[in-house]
């Protein structure tokens, strides 16, 4: 394998289970924009400042190709070229071809349709909320509420029947799961994508009032796209807010005082919400960009087809941006945080990601006023080698 | 202040009408950007600059 001699590969070792490696910090002092060594031999920078986090996000010279990108993660996956995005797979496309798909979703995620779901969404909580009372104290709130509800509000989104939902349910989690052997991810792909086949195909027969069927009754899509962009729907409005809503309330069973000031008084909850995104930073190997072109940035020169992997996590701590970035205040703004990108990728899902959490967050410490860890800070299993970051299990008692 | 919209720009992240939703409103259909309040009082200059600073396609610009 080769290696650039003097370039690191990307920090991963963490001290604390919030705080991102402390090495990010560093390089954010002293380099901001820093080379870096990729598993595959590729040589290119790692950005951990606000300011070029941001300026890149928003720049077209930046591409988001799948076959430009590198991983910079050591992963059997990682040595392998990249095949271009699959049909209908947008995140990992440019322009027209990224906007075509996009343009045709954005009407079904504007700020109030989410919150027209607001009942559903709640009535989906209680729930889980039930569920989580049921199992009694030392149950696991990842497996009784964080994972269960965004999957169920995706599953209501997409138009999954509830007949379905239980083998759906367990075909996903398979597949996120990190203890998952590569067959078993396999085989749980295959038949996730094998159901959704269908489920598109009864849609075609039979249009539904729900997402998947509004795509189909386009007319603008066949089957391979409609199925991929189900796949990246469920994907990515699934495991990321699990992942907040368990680390989330991790981080507030572990902060008191900031607990008590999001339980006090009304109003205070969008802020907490902002602030947990801000603060955890769950997408903790970044975003990925490759340079269509020769640019210069701060006076360096990075050049056409180097890939930079852009620190989300460096940017939402940049002092230059917030203060006092490493303490999380749940009354200060965090408006601004990178957390759902920026430029025109920026998530999608993330008015129902801000009303799937704000309901969840309130409900749970409304439910439960004495909430607090079963076990100690130290044996919370966290996420360390996950794409994105959270914990295993969160056992609770009340 | 003046605000304008590049609906042509607009990404329909939703920001703007998250932000601000006295002066900015998304297009049923598109999601995209629409200006209730290009003129908008002064009580509501400062979320027109949040919004416009949380912008992430650049699709609103803002004159004092």
């Amino acid at each position: 394998m080769t290696q650039a001699p003097s370039a690191p590969r990307l920090p991963v070792e963490r001290t604390d289970p919030f705080d991102p490696p402390k090495r990010i910090g560093e390089l954010r002092e002293t380099e901001p924009l820093s080379r870096l060594s990729f598993p595959d031999g590729h040589l290119g920078w790692l950005v951990t400042s606000y300011a070029l986090t941001r300026q890149i996000l928003a720049d077209p010279r930046f591409s988001s190709r799948q076959e430009l990108r590198h991983f910079p993660l050591d992963h059997p996956l990682a040595r392998e070229p990249q095949p271009p995005a699959r049909p209908g797979m947008f995140i990992r496309m440019d322009g027209e071809d990224h906007g075509h798909y996009r343009r045709l979703l954005t009407g079904q995620f504007t700020v109030r349709r989410m919150r027209a779901l607001e009942p559903l969404v709640q009535e989906i909580i209680d729930s889980a909320l039930d569920d989580l009372e049921a199992a009694g104290p030392g149950a696991d709130l990842v497996k009784h509420f964080a994972l269960p509800v965004p999957s169920l509000v995706i599953c209501e989104l997409l138009g999954v029947p509830a007949a379905d939902r239980s083998k759906f349910q367990r075909d996903s989690a398979t597949i996120m799961r990190l203890d998952s052997g590569g067959e078993e991810v396999w085989a749980a792909l295959g038949s996730l994508t094998a159901f959704l086949g269908e489920l598109v195909a009864a849609k075609r027969a039979e249009p539904t009032d729900d997402i998947l069927g509004g795509l189909c009754a386009t007319g603008e899509l066949d089957d391979e796209e409609l199925v991929n962009m189900a796949l990246l729907l469920l994907v990515a409005g699934h495991e990321t807010t699990a992942n907040m809503l368990g680390l989330g309330t991790f981080a507030l069973l572990t902060h008191p005082e900031e607990r008590e000031k999001f339980t006090a008084g009304p109003g205070v909850v969008n802020g907490v919400v902002e602030e947990l995104l801000r603060w955890l930073s769950i997408i903790q190997y970044g975003a990925t960009r490759t340079a269509l072109e020769d640019v210069e940035l701060d006076g360096v020169q990075v050049s056409a087809g180097e890939c930079l992997i852009l620190s989300v996590q460096g940017a939402n701590r940049d002092p230059e941006r917030f203060t006092d970035p490493d303490v999380l205040d749940v009354t200060r703004s965090a408006q601004g945080h990178l957390s759902f990108g920026h430029g025109i990728h920026q998530c999608l899902g993330q008015q129902l990601a801000r009303v799937e959490m704000r309901l969840a967050y309130a409900s749970l410490f409304r439910r439960f006023p004495t909430l607090r860890l079963a076990v100690e800070p130290e044996q919370v299993p966290t996420r360390t080698n996950m794409l994105i970051y959270g914990v295993h299990e969160l056992p609770v008692a009340w | 202040m003046e605000v304008e919209v590049d609906a042509r720009k607009c990404c329909a992240a939703g920001m703007c009408a998250l932000t601000a939703p006295e002066v900015f409103d998304q297009d049923e259909a598109a999601g995209t950007v629409v200006l209730l309040a290009a003129r908008p009082p002064q009580a509501a200059w400062e979320s027109v600059w949040e919004a416009a600073d949380s912008c992430p396609a650049g699709a609103i610009t803002v004159r004092d």
